[in-house]
């Protein structure tokens, strides 16, 4: 059992990093220009709400199946997420909003936050590895 | 859409696939080149690309730039392109071909067609459209009988469309570029003659500014007269007469100016005075703007025949009237009488050679403009042989052309000799350090000082204020309010070339800038004149070329060399910018190349510097270019090897002719659309009838060319289209009741041309106001009617006018109401200052990607959600007008006020398809734009269109140390098409010296900047955060900036609140900004109001802003002759500034206040009835009525000069003011009270006491 929630651990952790990459991409285009906010923006408000429910499932997941210092380390980065989906004024087009991002730094910010967070899926990652080998061999 | 392969629609470019993309579009350039980048300077072609963001598509004929640039189809490059294309238009353009076929196939359409004419019609659709809306099905039987119609439409829209064959035509237009030169004629300058009539001194100035001109042979572009910018379009400019054609045009050096502090001067020499010094102010209320403003006729014709000759005749504009610009500096030295003639005798040899080369060049065929030109030339001429006599006998100390003509040795030699320096500093923030303090000044000084001049025997150069800071000691000679500071140097010791302007430190004394101030000590902040912009300090050279501070300015004119620096500073470091403001003179050069630096696409500017011969050193990027073949011909001389005397490089302000390098589909037409509401509401407040007759009257004067467009849309529930086809007898209603699905009922035939359709158009603004008479229809269905302008517009862009009167309440886009008018005086929290949906952000952003500009005019007397209602201009760079409560009838004021605003928003100059990128030197970067556009990428701004009031904000920060260079420039590159349907790239530069003591950089200051800028953030602040928010920053702003200058720079009593000479008004500017309408707390302000405060902050050129933070109060029942000015044979007074107080106020007097939107005459209870009846016209005080809006026309000398002060504050603002007489015992006089900012209100600080605030708040 406890290996099922950490292979499904680690392949959602996969997405979170594929999806932070692609995050980092699309906002490090913009920056140089190659993509106009417009499109880097739909693009990216696009996958807010996957990435926010893909990372509250492990999140939920790890307190069910009681690990807590799992659901400990998740807790602030999915807090955050639903944070700042909610926090989006009535009248922006998303998290990311293509009037505003390049205004006070925003864009800065923005790719601050995925780089944290590919950094934080990846110490995430080993540790659902090490994890699920750990609970592979127990069994 | 079924357009054609290759036909010049957008729509086609979004198909091809985005690598490829690149290649295909190669051709087309960006305006103002890729950013800062590094990958651009691997195929700068290709980053052209991006640019426009509505084009699609390249035009076949469109030739890739040729072989220098390197090419390669980048990956990068190519990648804007795709992604533009997919975001704009794909997708866009194929939703109107499905609804316009739905409609006709399943019979859904709701259009009913009515052959109606005129008020007959109106019945009819008021009967019909009850059945339309409730009830769908009925509808629908109702209407496949207009299902016919439809498929012939259906036909007409697949066919290609009128647009392709107009746009093809447009391509024609363009010039060949094939010969080795294009050939440009120039905007032809008309100058009127400077005539002081009455003034005995009058001669040798005008004399001495023909000979000064003579020399350098550069044209002073910008429009000196700042109150006055003289429409494009001026009816009948003066015919030049032979001599004095120049009215001194400085753009500058100006500011620094003349002696306001000596009261006592006699009129006529004050305002020779002015003469010289006027023309330079950048404020708008320029009370010193003269009589060189009289005759500020100047015209500049945009439009240039081009031929294709094989001579580049370059002729710039202000070529015949040739100014120096740093020449009438009223801060010069007086030099000996004898010395001047010399000079002139010098110069006019010069100019008479260039007049000879002109001359020479005239058999070029040029077109008329250059005969005019020819004869402006031989003009010039004669005056400057009458000068160079006369100037020499002439008693006046006249000395300005040893500061002019840097280049010649011998002004260097008899400036050296100069008699005195006149050390006075003077208030205004300048830095400039008069060199030796001579209280004692020789006669001439004297004589001089009433006229503003100075006498620093300052080595040219800059002069590092190197201010000792022993700040007890100033020079006696200090005024405090009265005298401007001289920033000027001789010319000449400095030949360093324009780019490198070289740094030379001086001990000098203290600039006045730097004078610490003690706040609370000191009662007359405020200086009896406006203040002008400080001048950079640079040297002469630097100082002549640089742009004017109209259009371009800088918070931080001594800009510091860290990110450091900066922040021990504590101030805002940032840009204003009024691109696009009209302009009297404009060098306009047409080129077959525009030379762009390789690396970064800079354009070629001033302050480049030649290497050699056949090279150029960017001044942003540092590359080191090639001078093109054709760059080293100068047309203006016919002379070649001489690349540096080319316009471009004279010039800071220059406008290209762009090739189709520049244009990713053909120029586009002017197109302009007006969706009116008719809701009952919107009838009742009447204001159908305004338009219409604002419209009919012009109708011939809006701006375009025989392609022009207009059509027109009302809507209520429902959106009504107005067929206007050629040919039809009668213009033809349709109506879509569908709004949850809008589609276009007639693919063309709805936008017309203007020349064909003009019987059918006037027929329907004749009738329109009257069709909905008797309409009981009180929804407002404004987002479906947008969407389908949207529709309408999107295969040209253009501009589309909205009138609304009331909260939109169906469809998509319906808003509810948010305000509570229990909180409007509320000192809390202020909410919904943000939009409630996003559907207008998502419509702006859509119509941008067109190239559709959306203007909305908001005449409401409820609450209408201008916070929501604003983004749809706000992010599609249209403008935004707000009438309260506006009413035809019981609000006269208002109904007046759009009437005039109208006419200058139909006739002003437009430019379409707009986009402006804005560059800064290396270490540099820009982070947050302000202002009516969308940001398309990090500095590339799109604008669909552009218009002459528009104002932006840059904020900068500093990211690399500046240490190894002395100057940054910023640069903005505007590129639009003009109503005429030309290409045009309009280029400022502005150059600054870098600074590495905190000392220069508060001797820099421009307080007006940098109050603009807080504004700007401030609103940005109150609508993420929150309003107390900002107003807490702004507070911070004053109380940080005065405390760091207090704990490093100045070292005197740590008790006392100091502030810079430059920092003296910022104090007072805050707490202005306090009591603004956007900012305050605690006096009821409705929410529309404040938001609308809000978007003019954001959307307002600063000289405009300036006014409505702090407005300007003069006392006008004593209005003398003293000091007046003379604008066009009137005789102007020139009543000192008040400040903001009721102490200022008598019983006894009546007072003006001018705050830029609004005029206010206060009429005290004790005024002099001689006044009000000489100049109100009525009796005695008590017989004037509580309403009153105009002043009447009445015979005498005081009526007279009021109202030609009125008319004067009046010229040139982008809303015309409304006068409101305002009696000391009406209702009304809080209106006018609350302006009064230097006195306590319930709610917030009087001056003193916020000072002591602020004093409170540094010494915790």
């Amino acid at each position: 059992m406890e290996a099922v929630v950490f292979v499904f651990s680690l392949l959602d952790c996969c997405a979170l990093i594929f999806l932070s990459v692609y995050f980092i991409i699309t906002l490090s285009d913009l920056e140089c220009d190659y993509i106009n906010a417009r499109s880097c923006c739909s693009k990216l408000n696009k996958w807010v709400i996957p990435e926010l429910i893909g990372h509250t499932i492990v999140t939920v997941l790890m307190l069910v199946s009681l690990h807590w210092f799992i659901f400990l380390l998740n807790l602030p980065v999915a807090t955050w997420n639903i944070y700042r989906f909610i926090m989006v004024p009535s009248g922006n087009m998303g998290v990311f909003d293509p009037t505003e991002i390049h205004n006070r730094g925003q864009l800065k910010s923005h790719m601050k936050e995925a780089m944290i967070k590919l950094g934080f899926h990846l110490l995430c990652f080993f540790m659902y590895l090490y994890s699920m080998i750990l609970a592979l061999i127990n069994d | 859409m079924s357009a054609p392969a290759g036909s010049p629609h957008p729509a086609a470019s979004a198909r091809i696939p985005p690598k490829f993309g690149g290649v295909a579009a190669s051709g087309a350039a960006a305006p103002a080149g890729p950013g800062p980048a590094p990958h651009q300077q691997n195929g700068p072609a290709h980053s052209q690309m991006q640019v426009p963001s509505g084009y699609g598509l390249h035009h076949p004929n469109y030739i890739a730039p040729s072989g220098h640039f390197s090419q390669g189809p980048g990956k990068m490059t190519s990648l804007p392109l795709e992604s533009q294309h997919d975001d704009y238009y794909s997708g866009l353009y194929a939703v109107p071909t499905q609804n316009v076929v739905t409609p006709s196939t399943a019979n859904q359409s709701g259009v009913q067609q009515m052959y109606g004419r005129g008020p007959p019609a109106p019945h009819v659709v008021g009967s019909t459209p009850g059945s339309f809306q409730g009830a769908a099905s009925s509808a629908s039987h109702l209407y496949t009988s207009a299902s016919q119609p439809y498929s012939s439409f259906v036909n007409h829209y697949n066919s290609p469309a009128m647009y392709s064959a107009n746009s093809s035509v447009a391509s024609q237009g363009f010039p060949s570029t094939c010969g080795h030169y294009a050939m440009s004629t120039v905007s032809n300058a008309v100058y009127p003659s400077v005539s002081y009539p009455s003034l005995p001194a009058d001669d040798p100035y005008g004399q001495i500014f023909t000979s000064q001109n003579a020399p350098t042979v550069r044209p002073v572009k910008d429009n000196s007269f700042p109150g006055q910018n003289t429409v494009i379009s001026h009816p009948s400019p003066l015919p030049p007469p032979p001599s004095q054609q120049h009215q001194q045009q400085q753009s500058l050096s100006g500011y620094s100016t003349l002696s306001w502090s000596a009261p006592g001067l006699p009129p006529t020499q004050d305002s020779l005075v002015r003469n010289h010094t006027g023309s330079l102010a950048p404020t708008n209320n320029n009370p010193t703007n003269t009589v060189a403003d009289s005759l500020s006729c100047a015209v500049m014709q945009n439009v240039q025949p081009r031929k294709s000759s094989p001579v580049v005749s370059t002729v710039l504009s202000g070529a015949s009237s040739t100014m120096p610009p740093a020449a009438k500096h009223p801060g010069e030295p007086v030099a000996p009488v004898t010395q001047p003639s010399e000079l002139l005798q010098h110069k006019g040899m010069q100019y008479g050679e260039y007049v000879n080369n002109q001359a020479s060049s005239a058999p070029t065929p040029l077109s008329s403009t250059s005969d005019d030109e020819e004869e402006e030339e031989e003009d010039e001429e004669a005056g400057v042989d009458s000068s160079s006599t006369t100037s020499s006998a002439s008693p006046m100390p006249n000395s300005y052309d040893a500061l002019e003509g840097g280049s010649y040795p011998d002004v260097h030699s008899s400036s050296a000799s100069s008699p005195a320096p006149d050390p006075a500093p003077e208030p205004d923030p300048v830095p400039a350090p008069a060199p030796v303090p001579a209280p004692a000044a020789p006669q001439p000084s004297k004589m001089a000082k009433p006229f503003g001049y100075g006498y620093p025997i300052l080595q040219p150069g800059y002069q590092n204020a190197t201010a000792p800071l022993n700040s007890g000691v100033h020079p006696s000679s200090q005024g405090y309010s009265g005298y401007q500071q001289y920033p000027q140097q001789y010319p000449g010791v400095n030949q360093l070339s324009s780019g490198l302007g070289g740094l030379s430190l001086q001990s000098s004394p203290q600039p006045e800038s730097l004078r610490p101030i003690n706040l609370t000590q000191e009662r007359n902040v405020l200086p009896m004149t406006p203040v002008w912009a400080p001048v950079p300090n640079l040297n002469l050279e630097l100082k002549k070329l640089n742009c004017s501070p109209d259009s371009f300015r800088c918070t931080l004119t001594n800009i510091p060399q860290t990110q450091a620096l900066l922040n021990k500073a504590k101030l805002p470091l940032g840009l204003l910018l009024h691109p696009f403001r009209d302009l009297t003179q404009l060098p306009v050069i047409t080129s077959n190349t525009i030379v762009r630096c390789r690396s970064c696409r800079t354009y070629i500017n001033p302050f480049v510097s030649f290497i050699d011969q056949r090279r150029w050193k960017c001044n942003l990027c540092y590359r080191v270019n090639d001078v093109p073949e054709e760059f080293m011909y100068n047309p203006l001389t016919r002379s070649y090897g001489e690349p540096h005397k080319r316009p471009e490089v004279q010039n800071s302000t220059v406008e290209f002719i762009a090739s189709s390098d520049y244009m990713l589909r053909p120029p586009q037409p002017a197109v302009y659309l007006f969706v009116l509401d008719v809701s009952h509401n919107a009838v009742e407040a009447g204001y159908l009838t305004i338009l219409c007759q604002s419209l009919l009257e012009n109708l011939d004067k809006l701006p375009g060319d025989s392609r022009t467009r207009i059509g027109f849309m009302t809507f209520d529930s429902t959106i009504h289209f107005y067929n206007l086809q050629e040919g039809l007898s009668q213009p033809q209603m349709l109506i879509v009741s569908d709004i949850d699905d809008v589609f276009l009922p007639t693919p063309d035939s709805l936008l017309v041309n203007l020349y064909e359709s003009k019987e059918l158009i006037k027929d329907l603004l004749n009738a329109l106001p009257n069709m909905f008479t008797n309409t009981r229809e009180t929804h407002s269905a404004l987002g479906p009617a947008l969407q389908a302008a949207f529709k309408l517009m999107s295969p040209t862009g253009g501009r589309v006018s909205v009138f609304q009167t009331q909260l939109p309440s169906l469809g998509a886009g319906l808003l509810q109401s948010r305000e509570d008018p229990n909180q409007r005086s509320s000192t809390k929290v202020v909410q919904h200052l943000g939009p409630a949906t996003d559907f207008y952000k998502k419509l702006a952003l859509d119509c941008s990607g067109q190239q559709t500009a959306v203007d909305l005019f908001l005449l409401s007397s409820q609450y209408s959600d201008l916070a929501s209602l604003a983004c749809m201009s706000k992010y599609s760079a249209g403008c935004i007008y707000y009438y309260p409560s506006f009413h035809h009838t019981h609000n006269p004021s208002q109904a007046e006020k759009l009437q005039k605003d109208l006419k200058r928003y139909l006739t002003r100059k437009i430019g379409f398809e707009a986009v402006m990128r804005i560059r800064c030197t290396k270490g540099l970067s820009m982070h947050t734009f302000h202002g009516n556009f969308f940001v398309r990428s990090t500095d590339l701004l799109s604008l669909a269109n552009i218009n002459p009031d528009a104002g932006f904000a840059v904020q900068l920060s500093i990211e690399e140390s500046l240490t190894d260079t002395s100057l940054v420039c910023f640069q903005t590159a505007l590129l639009y098409t003009s109503s005429k349907g030309e290409r045009r790239i309009r280029v400022h530069t502005l150059c600054l010296p870098v600074v590495s003591s905190l000392a220069d950089v508060y001797a820099g200051v421009d307080v007006q900047a940098a109050i603009c800028l807080l504004a700007n953030m401030a609103v940005d602040r109150s609508v993420s955060s929150s309003l107390s928010d900002a107003r807490d920053a702004l507070v911070n702003a004053v109380v940080d900036s005065l405390s760091a200058y207090g704990s490093t720079v100045s070292n005197l009593q740590h008790s006392a609140l100091i502030a810079p000479g430059s920092l003296k008004l910022f104090p007072l500017y805050i707490l202005a900004l306090l009591k603004q309408k956007a900012f305050r707390t605690g006096t009821s302000t409705r929410l529309d109001d404040r938001v609308y405060a809000m978007c003019q902050i954001k959307s307002q050129p600063l000289v405009h802003l300036m006014k409505m933070i702090h407005p300007n109060l003069y006392r006008i029942d004593r209005l003398t002759d003293e000091g007046a000015i003379h604008v066009n044979d009137r005789v102007v007074p020139q009543p000192p500034l008040q400040k903001l107080s009721a102490e200022k106020l008598t019983r006894e007097g009546a007072f003006l206040m001018d705050c830029g939107s609004v005029f206010y005459i206060w009429i005290g209870k004790g005024c002099n009835n001689n006044f009000i009846e000489d100049v109100l016209g009525y009796p005695n005080f008590a017989s004037i009525p509580q309403k009153m809006t105009h002043l009447p026309e009445l015979d005498t000398l005081s009526s007279e000069r009021a109202r030609s002060f009125i008319t004067w504050l009046r010229d040139g603002r982008p809303q015309s003011p409304v006068l409101h007489v305002v009696k000391d015992e009406s209702p009304a006089k809080t209106e006018f009270f609350q302006h009064l900012i230097e006195d306590r209100t319930e709610a917030a600080f009087s001056y003193y006491e916020f000072l002591l605030h602020v004093q409170q708040q540094i010494c915790k």
